[in-house]
C-alpha cells in the first residue's frame, strides 16, 4: 500500500521549494502549481465527461455517439471546445453588465471550491480540514447564487423562471444532501474526508452501517442528481419548456463555463458519493479473506477512486437518460415531504445503530 | 416587523404581477412556428392566446389555379405526418363528384397505406411527447421503428414523407412486389416493440405523476372546440370517420373505436398507444387478401368537376380532415376549403391549460399533436 502513497511525493516537492525559496514565495508556488493541477484536471476530466455522457445516452438510445472526428470519436469534445471557445460572445441589450459576467464565474469557483477537499488517493488532497464535510456543503451551495444572477441578469423571462426553479431546488435539496451526509458523520464520528476513508478500511460504510447507510446513500444519490440540475431535475434549463433556462443568453467561453461546471458538479456529487458510501481510495475488503484482500490492494487507490466514481456516475447518467422530467411543484413535494422525513428518521436510526453499536 | 409588512402588501412594485411570455415562434416545444400569446403568474399558466399564420402558405387560395390531379400534391404540404389521409380525401371527394367507383383493389391498398401512415404519425408523436415531458430516450426509440414504414412508403411510391400516391381514381403506381413481405414483416417486429414503448415511458411513475388530472377537456367542452381524432376520443367523443362514415376498405375490416372517459393527458396519450395495436390489426385484416385488378381507373385527361359542392371527410392522424370542394364546371375548382382538425385542436388549448403549470402546458400540447402547417395552410 505505501507505494502507491502520495505523502512522500508531495512531502519532498513542499521541502525541495522549501529549500531553495523563502516560505513566502514556496508557499505561492505551491498555491499556483496546485491551482494548475485542478485546472488541467477538471479541463480534462470535464471533456473526458463530455465524451462519455455523449457514448453513454448513445448506447441507451441505440446509436453510436460521436464516431467521426478521431477515432471512436476521441477528439469530438476537444473540436467542440475549440469551437466554443472561438464563438462570439453576445450580451443582451439590456442585460446587467457586471452581473451578467460574474455569473459564470461564480459557478466555476462553487465548483472548483468544493473539488478542493476531495481525497483521491493517500496524500492525494489539498485541503484536508476536520470540517471537511461542512466545508463541502457549504461551498456548494455558493453555485446556486450564480445560477440566480445568470438568470436575473440576463434580462430574459425565460432565463428568469428557470433561476427561480433552480433556487427553489437547489436550496430544497441542499437540506437532503447535508443531512444524508450527516446519517454518515454520525457513523463515523468525524468530519474530515480523509479520517472518514480511513474508517472504512475494513469494510466500506454502506457494508458496515448496512440500513441507514444504504437508505442515505439511495437519498443521496437523488438530492444529489437534483443538485446538479440533471435530469430528471434539470428543470432550471429544462429544453422543452425553457428554451435552455437560466444560461439561454450565453454563448461562447461563458456557456462553457457553465456547461464544465455541470459536469464538475456531476464529478463532485458522484466523488463524494464514493468517498462517503463506498470508500473512497480504499480497495474493496472483505472480512477475513486475506490473499483476496492481498489482491485487491495491488490496484492503486486512484484507479479505485475513479472506478467508484464512474460507476455512480454512470447511475446518475442513466437517471437523466430514462426517466421524464419532473414538474416544479412535484420536485418540491418529493423533497419536502418524502425525503426530508425519511432523511431525520434515517439519522436516528444511524444514531441507534451507532449507541447500539449494530453494525460490522 | 409589522412596518415591513405594510410596506410590502401596499407597495404596488412588490407585489406579484402578471407577466406575458412569447412562447414561439422559435420556441422547441411548439415544433414548429407557432406563437402562444402566454400570460403568467408565476409559474401559472392564466391564459393562452395561439397566434398562427407564421407559415401561413395559401394553400386554399392556390388550389383555385390548378387542376384536381395537382390539389393532391398540395396536400402533402399541409399536415406533412398524414400526407396519405390528405390525399386520399381529395382523391375520394374528386371520385365522389364524378360518380367514379375505384376498384377493391386500390380501397385495400389506400387503407392499409392509411393505416401505415397513422402509426407513422402516432410513433414520431410518441418520440416527440417522450421529449416535450424530458426522456430525450423516448426519440431514437420511436424514430427508429417510425423508419421503416417510410422505407416502405419510400419503396412503394418514391417518398418517403410527401407520398402523393393517390389520385383521382386510384393510384399513381401498383405497390411493389415486395410491399406485402415487408409490411407482414413490419408488423411481427413492431408486435415486439410496442411494449417496449410501454415499459420505457407508459409505466414511469414520473408520467403518471405528470399526465394524471391534468389538462382536463370535458366531452362537452371537446364536442363545443370540435376536437377530434385521439385528442377528442380522449375525451370520450366518438368521433372515428372511420367507423361512422366508413370509406375506402374500412367497411370491411373489424376494428374497436378507441374511447377513453378520462379526459386528461394521459388518457390522450393511451388512447394514441391503443390505436397502433388497433392500426396494426387493420392493416393484419388487410394485408393477405389485396384483390387483383387495375390499381386505377382510367380517367380523362382533363378533369372536370361537375358544377355544385362536395364534401369528403376522412379520418386523419390527428382528427376529422375534411375537403369542401366548390366546383362551376371548369377544371380547376371555385372555391376549396379545407377542414383540418389541428386548427379545431389547437384552440381547445386555452381552455384545458388554465390554472396548470408551464410544464403542463408542453405536456398538453404534446398530446394535441398540433402539425403547424395543417393549422396554418
Amino acid at each position: 500500500m505505501d507505494f502507491y502513497n502520495f505523502t512522500s511525493l508531495t512531502h519532498s516537492i513542499h521541502e525541495g521549494l522549501a529549500k531553495s525559496f523563502s516560505p513566502f514565495i514556496a508557499t505561492t508556488i505551491e498555491w499556483v502549481l496546485v491551482g494548475l493541477a485542478y485546472l488541467t484536471f477538471v479541463a480534462l476530466f470535464g471533456l473526458f465527461l463530455v465524451y462519455a455522457e455523449r457514448k453513454v445516452c448513445a448506447a441507451f438510445q441505440q446509436r453510436l455517439g460521436p464516431m467521426r472526428v478521431g477515432k471512436w470519436g476521441l477528439l469530438q469534445t476537444i473540436a467542440d471546445f475549440i469551437k466554443l471557445l472561438m464563438k462570439e460572445l453576445i450580451m443582451p441589450r439590456k442585460a446587467d453588465w457586471f452581473l451578467y459576467n460574474l455569473a459564470p464565474f461564480i459557478v466555476i469557483i462553487a465548483s472548483f471550491l468544493a473539488i478542493a477537499v476531495l481525497p483521491f488517493a493517500p496524500g492525494l488532497q489539498s485541503l484536508d480540514f476536520d470540517i471537511g464535510v461542512f466545508y463541502l456543503t457549504a461551498v456548494s451551495s455558493v453555485g446556486v447564487i450564480g445560477v440566480l444572477l445568470a438568470g436575473w441578469s440576463s434580462n430574459n423571462k425565460y432565463s428568469l423562471i428557470g433561476a427561480m426553479r433552480s433556487g427553489a431546488q437547489i436550496l430544497s435539496y441542499e437540506l437532503s444532501v447535508s443531512l444524508s451526509l450527516m446519517t454518515m458523520v454520525v457513523f463515523a464520528g468525524t468530519m474530515q474526508f480523509s479520517a472518514i476513508v480511513e474508517g472504512q478500511r475494513d469494510a466500506w460504510f454502506i457494508f458496515s452501517g448496512h440500513i441507514p447507510a444504504i437508505i442515505a446513500f439511495v437519498v443521496f444519490l437523488i438530492a444529489g442528481t437534483a443538485e446538479t440540475n440533471r435530469g430528471p431535475f434539470d428543470l432550471a434549463e429544462a429544453e422543452s419548456e425553457l428554451v435552455a433556462g437560466f444560461h439561454t443568453e450565453y454563448s461562447g467561453i461563458k456557456f462553457a463555463l457553465f456547461f464544465l461546471s455541470e459536469y464538475i458538479n456531476l464529478f463532485i456529487v458522484s466523488a463524494v458519493a464514493a468517498t462517503v458510501f463506498l470508500g473512497g481510495w480504499m480497495p474493496l475488503h472483505f472480512g477475513n479473506f486475506e490473499s483476496f484482500n492481498h489482491v485487491m490492494d495491488f490496484i492503486p487507490p486512484v484507479i479505485w477512486f475513479f472506478m467508484k466514481v464512474l460507476g455512480v456516475m454512470f447511475i446518475i447518467m442513466w437517471f437523466k437518460w430514462t426517466f421524464p422530467r419532473l414538474r416544479v411543484d412535484q420536485i418540491l413535494t418529493l423533497e419536502w415531504k418524502y425525503l426530508l422525513p425519511i432523511n431525520l428518521i434515517n439519522i436516528l436510526l444511524m444514531a441507534l445503530v451507532v449507541l447500539t453499536k449494530f453494525h460490522f | 416587523m409589522s412596518e415591513i409588512r405594510e410596506v410590502i402588501i401596499n407597495n404596488d412594485r412588490l407585489a406579484t404581477d402578471e407577466y406575458l411570455v412569447n412562447m414561439g415562434p422559435q420556441h422547441p416545444s411548439t415544433h414548429g412556428v407557432l406563437r402562444l400569446l402566454v400570460r403568467l403568474e408565476g409559474e401559472k399558466v392564466l391564459n393562452i392566446q395561439p397566434h398562427s399564420g407564421y407559415i401561413h402558405s395559401g394553400i386554399e387560395k392556390m388550389c383555385e389555379a390548378i387542376t384536381y390531379p395537382q390539389i393532391i400534391h398540395l396536400t402533402d404540404r399541409m399536415d406533412y405526418l398524414s400526407a396519405h389521409m390528405n390525399n386520399e380525401a381529395v382523391a375520394l371527394c374528386v371520385e365522389k363528384a364524378l360518380q367514379v367507383e375505384v376498384p377493391d383493389r386500390v380501397k385495400y391498398i389506400r387503407t392499409i397505406m392509411d393505416e401505415l401512415a397513422r402509426l407513422a404519425s402516432h410513433q414520431l408523436w410518441w418520440c416527440v411527447f417522450g421529449m416535450d415531458l424530458g426522456a430525450l430516450t423516448t426519440f431514437f426509440y420511436g424514430l427508429r421503428d417510425r423508419e421503416l414504414i417510410l422505407d416502405i412508403f419510400e419503396e412503394t411510391c418514391g417518398a418517403r414523407m410527401t407520398v402523393s400516391y393517390n389520385t383521382p381514381g386510384g393510384l399513381m403506381f401498383d405497390i411493389h412486389p415486395n410491399f406485402q413481405k415487408r409490411v407482414k414483416d413490419f408488423i411481427k417486429y413492431f408486435r415486439t416493440k410496442l411494449p417496449e414503448y410501454d415499459k420505457l415511458l407508459s409505466g414511469n411513475v414520473i408520467l403518471r405523476e405528470r399526465t394524471e388530472g391534468i389538462g382536463h377537456l370535458s366531452l362537452n367542452d371537446a364536442i363545443a372546440f370540435g376536437v377530434t381524432g385521439p385528442s377528442g376520443r380522449a375525451s370520450g367523443f366518438s368521433c372515428d370517420v372511420r367507423k361512422n362514415q366508413p370509406y375506402s376498405a374500412y367497411p370491411f375490416v373489424k376494428f374497436n373505436e378507441i374511447l377513453d372517459f378520462r379526459c386528461d393527458t394521459l388518457a390522450r396519450y393511451e388512447v394514441r398507444i391503443k390505436e397502433m395495436y388497433e392500426s396494426l390489426n387493420i392493416i393484419e385484416q388487410l394485408i393477405d387478401n389485396i384483390p387483383e385488378g387495375d390499381y386505377a381507373v382510367k380517367m380523362k385527361g382533363v378533369l372536370k368537376l361537375p358544377e355544385g359542392e362536395f364534401y369528403q371527410r376522412v379520418e386523419s392522424a390527428r382528427g376529422e380532415f375534411g375537403v369542401f370542394i366548390i366546383s362551376d364546371g371548369k377544371k380547376n375548382p371555385y372555391r376549396v376549403k379545407f377542414r383540418s382538425p389541428g386548427f379545431s385542436n389547437l384552440f381547445a388549448l386555452n381552455k384545458m391549460t388554465k390554472g396548470h403549470k408551464i410544464a403542463d402546458l408542453v405536456a398538453i400540447m404534446s398530446t394535441l399533436d398540433l402539425i403547424i402547417p395543417d393549422i396554418d395552410r
